[in-house]
């Protein structure tokens, strides 16, 4: 079972640090990660820029729309991504409780993946059969429409 | 039987169906064909190729022949299933339906449906909740268990403490619930406190930590009094001006005996020293003749485990008992100097108790006021109300 597990921190806490603390830190959040991955536990990962980086896409007025941001309120900010192989929750809640950045005020959002495998094969038959018709329509298009649709 | 089922299909639907569906089978098969040995097995058995019949028709229906197999989680003859492996199942399921990734009401829901085996109609009334709302809180709550994989065990020893500890707040909230409760209603309510007691004791079968028998006992000793702490108008009556004779042997014989068990243990935690008050309490003959300065020292002891407010005002209350009404009011006011009791009604009601015993009337008459702006609770405002009218009469 895949988890998605979304990394909050606050700026405050890594802001606080010396130097020599900082890089302790992230030493220590890195050989966890290597850990992981060599227990087969780790599928992905990836940090994020600061928010300070982020563009928002969304529709609006029938175009597309690019903004700066967003500046939500809030002090936490979502800082990475990690995609864990976990048996069950109660493993994947194991391995996210020693990950040093909770030590750090952090904190993780541990999501399941969702399987969209049913959606995907339906889709795909769905689509291949409007292909079909499709194909059945194009030759009658100049003459009489018939009574049904002919089969293949 | 349901614990077994719901191990065996790795679903809390499917298994409650399936008992269901093997349930009617027995009532067809049983009549004509004899009481099978083993009545147990024979019903989880025919629950199982039930549920297997179900899945494999779903399956048909659903999706392309090529997906369906038989499950891995169906393996194994549940006929041949021991004592042990029983008493398993029952401790999976309570850890399953106290699990900490459920909010905290859903886990009530939860273990008082699937372990208890109330309806959902039931719990709806003890709690006051719309049946149509109590039932959304358990779907949405089998349906994180089922998606988010929260997997049917008992914690490793590493996570049993804070599990258990979650698995008791549990009970321990469904007693309250029901010790709480107005005794107008209790009569069309389930005794939640009952269900309480009953869980408690499964638990200290399965799992007969200090803590376990710790609570359990609390919930005991509590009990006992149940008939001695309100009166015929459901008026609540003080621990000190209650009728002992009405508070219940049996129950204090239990209690006394396990909360000695888990002291001897040395592992005791809040529960047990809670439960130690009580004790204390239920050996005293009068209210006078408690063991004050014992109580006091099991007050210290828990406000080590559980710095709280509330434990630091009870033990004031005690130092009040042990060394007199000046002592305890001294304690008080450093108390609302510290710690934020300016919103408690007993805190002023404790103190307009001390006052009352030292014999000033204005200052006792003034605590009462503040006690019965808080109050929002009916028997609490009359139980106020009458004292401050007795002092008022003198």
């Amino acid at each position: 079972m895949k988890y998605i597990c979304l990394g909050y921190i606050e700026d405050k806490y890594f802001g606080q640090l010396t130097e020599k603390e900082q890089r302790d830190f992230m030493d220590a959040c890195f050989v966890y990660d290597e850990e992981l991955q060599r227990s087969g536990h780790w599928i992905g990962g990836e940090a994020l820029q600061p928010v300070a980086t982020a563009t928002t896409v969304r529709f609006r007025d029938g175009k597309p729309q690019i903004t700066d941001g967003p500046f939500a309120e809030t002090k936490e900010f979502l800082g990475g991504i990690m995609i864990l192989e976990a048996a069950d929750l109660n493993e994947a809640i194991a391995l996210m409780s020693n990950h040093p950045s909770l030590k750090m005020g952090g904190t993780f959002e541990i999501r399941p993946s969702a399987d969209l495998s049913a959606l995907v094969a339906d889709s795909q038959r769905r689509r291949a059969a409007d292909r079909h018709r499709a194909a059945d329509r194009r030759p009658l298009s100049s003459g009489a429409p018939p009574a049904a649709p002919r089969r293949r | 039987m349901l614990a077994t089922l719901i191990r065996l299909l790795g679903d809390f639907d499917l298994a409650e169906d399936a008992l269901h569906e093997a349930f009617r089978a027995a009532m067809e098969q049983w009549p004509k064909e004899g009481i099978p040995a083993n009545a147990r097995a024979w019903l989880v058995s025919t629950g199982r190729f039930k549920a297997i019949d179900r899945i494999r028709r779903q399956a048909r229906l659903d999706t392309p022949l090529e997906a369906i197999e038989e499950p891995g989680s169906l393996a194994g003859d549940p006929a041949r299933q021991e004592e042990e492996s029983i008493q398993d199942d029952r401790l999976r399921l309570i850890f399953t339906c106290c699990h900490p990734a459920l909010s905290p009401e859903a886990r009530t829901a939860m273990t008082l449906r699937e372990v208890c085996g109330l309806t959902t109609e039931e719990i709806a009334r003890a709690y006051l909740m719309t049946p149509a709302s109590l039932a959304q809180r358990i779907v949405r709550a089998k349906s994180k268990i089922r998606e988010a994989k929260i997997p049917y065990e008992v914690p490793g020893p590493r996570e049993l403490p804070e599990r258990l500890h979650a698995v008791l707040q549990v009970v321990y909230l469904v007693f309250n619930e029901g010790y709480s409760a107005s005794s107008g209603e209790s009569v069309t309510r389930v005794d939640l406190s009952d269900e309480a007691i009953r869980l408690g004791r499964l638990l200290a079968d399965l799992l007969p930590t200090a803590e376990v028998q710790g609570l359990l006992a609390l919930m005991l000793l509590h009990e006992s009094r149940r008939m001695a702490r309100t009166d015929p108008h459901g008026d609540v009556i003080l621990l000190e001006d209650q009728d002992r004779s009405r508070w219940h042997p049996d129950l204090i014989g239990e209690g006394l005996a396990r909360v000695e068990a888990a002291l001897r243990s040395g592992q005791s935690g809040p529960y047990t020293l809670q439960a130690a008050i009580a004790a204390v309490h239920a050996e005293a003959k009068t209210a006078e003749q408690t063991d004050w300065p014992q109580i006091v020292a099991l007050y210290d002891r828990l406000l080590d485990l559980e710095p709280s407010p509330v434990i630091r005002l009870n033990r004031a209350v005690a130092v009040a008992m042990r060394d007199g009404p000046a002592a305890g009011l001294a304690l008080i006011d450093r108390l609302g100097g510290e710690d934020d009791l300016s919103g408690y009604f007993w805190f002023f009601a404790a103190k307009a108790d001390l006052y009352r015993r030292l014999g000033e009337a204005e200052a006792a008459d003034a605590a009462y006021q503040r006690a019965l702006e808080l109050t929002r609770l009916e028997p609490e405002r009359r139980y106020l109300q009458k004292r401050r009218n007795a002092l008022r009469e003198k």
